[in-house]
């Protein structure tokens, strides 16, 4: 374990502690966005973009501004917060080394209010010059331009790119928003080193990364796993799987297969990414088609209303799938289902449309017999199971 | 030369004037809000794109100089 070392289940680590645990930092020999891009260090928010060109980009504009990005908008996602409430230093670390690294003085942290408390305290601890804000609700509120407009007091919807934020974001500024995890490991690469981050993981993502369990699992909640992990190492299901959703809610639905490991060419032949490091367990005495009804019901509510395609598209899909997986829909919805599936895509000012029409396309292919089932107004599997448990 | 038309799904309300007036490059989906079809707009069509981006209320659609 990295990021989680030490880590106590009953609240932060303390300064003193935290020195403990991982060491002083030191003043960083060489140049630390170079240390980042030999590291291989990829945003751990859900985009995976490279650490290091986001850097290189802020550093080269005038007055550039920090945002450590704690939203976690995703409701399957519990790591940013427990980073942000049991090691608060090693995130603010990540932030002030960060804010080194492309000359910015000014570092703005948006979390919920309920991990302000150890953030502050931890803020006072150090001296800190971070300033902390309240993050806002809502999924696509942890969308970096809408993080930006948030900050700046307007409502936390996203804007659309180009500019990217590195070259014009929080008033105008260039602005590195980097996701909390993303930070954390920043912090223990000046450090260590990239040799040393590079130990553990693929060689295409390297390092740990931190996964949020969830679903019928017999453990859940956030562990710390080298990236690449297999399934089967990763998961101890309380009953025999169907699926597993990968990523989060925008992520895909990938086979309960043991074997399957979180690699990145294995999840992209899966149409799946790691995302923001949701590993969600799908049983097999739920409906996956009810499942993905719920998902997509969610997803629809969550959109930031501006655009058009956004707003009905996922609207008219949330209805689709409710009449399936009710058994109320026909050959007909089922057409609707994949000819909106892919209208919807790059349709959007950001990628939350994107997200839902991945989750739908994985979901469609991996879940075409029960989809098959319930068009035919048949009990699929897990209907049926439920049915019998109902009537017994 | 070769144009872009660019769309701001933002701004765009779904009015649907520019898939009446430039139907070679935009086509509208189900709910009525336009898909542009590749976006490059070669010499012979600019009159027609043009004529999209003028006429849209919300000024939600331009052309730019390709890359």
């Amino acid at each position: 374990m990295r990021l989680l070392a030490g880590v106590r289940r009953d609240g932060a680590t303390g300064l003193a502690d935290h020195h403990a645990i991982h060491g002083r930092l030191r003043s960083a020999g060489g140049d630390l966005i170079d240390a980042v891009a030999d590291a291989g260090l990829r945003g751990r928010g859900g985009a995976g973009f490279p650490a290091a060109v986001k850097l290189r980009a802020v550093g080269e504009g005038r007055r550039p501004v920090v945002i450590v990005n704690g939203t976690e908008g995703e409701p399957l996602s519990a790591k940013d917060r427990l980073l942000l409430t049991r090691a608060p230093h090693l995130v603010i670390d990540g932030a002030e080394l960060a804010a080194g690294a492309v000359g910015a003085r000014e570092i703005l942290l948006a979390a919920p209010r309920s991990a302000h408390g150890p953030l502050a305290a931890a803020r006072a601890e150090r001296g800190s010059p971070v300033t902390l804000a309240e993050s806002a609700p809502g999924y696509v509120a942890g969308e970096e331009t809408a993080v930006i407009a948030h900050l700046e007091g307007s409502p936390a919807r996203p804007r659309l790119t180009p500019p990217r934020p590195a070259q014009r974001g929080y008033r105008k500024r260039p602005t590195l928003v980097q996701n909390v995890e993303t930070l954390a490991h920043l912090a223990l690469i000046a450090r260590h080193g990239a040799a040393w981050f590079r130990d553990e993981g693929t060689p295409e993502r390297p390092g740990t990364t931190l996964l949020t369990l969830s679903g019928a699992l017999a453990a859940k909640g956030v562990v710390e796993v080298a990236t690449g992990v297999a399934l089967g190492e990763l998961l101890d299901p309380s009953e025999p799987l169907r699926a597993v959703l990968v990523g989060g809610y925008f992520g895909a639905w990938v086979p309960a297969d043991d074997h399957l490991r979180l690699d990145d060419a294995t999840l992209t032949a899966h149409g799946a990414a790691l995302g923001a490091g949701v590993i969600h367990a799908l049983g097999r005495s739920r409906c996956p088609i009810e499942a993905t009804a719920r998902i997509t019901a969610y997803m629809a509510s969550q959109s930031a209303g501006q655009c058009g395609p956004c707003v009905h598209g996922l609207g008219a899909l949330g209805g689709v799938l409710e009449r399936l997986a009710a058994g109320r829909g026909g050959r007909e919805d089922a057409h609707r289902l994949v000819r909106w599936t892919e209208m919807v895509r790059g349709r959007g000012a950001c990628a939350h449309p994107d997200g839902v029409a991945r989750m739908l396309a994985s979901a469609t292919r991996l879940f075409a017999e029960e989809l098959a089932d319930h068009v035919r107004h048949r009990a699929c599997r897990a209907c049926a199971r439920t049915a019998l448990r109902v009537a017994a | 030369v070769t144009e872009r038309l660019q769309l701001d799904p933002i701004a765009c309300d779904g009015h649907g004037l520019c898939a009446e007036l430039f139907p070679e490059g935009i086509e509208l989906d189900d709910w009525g809000y336009p898909i542009i079809r590749d976006g490059e707009v070669g010499p012979e069509l600019r009159e027609h794109a043009l004529r999209a981006v003028r006429s849209c209320p919300a000024l939600a659609l331009r052309l730019r100089a390709a890359r």
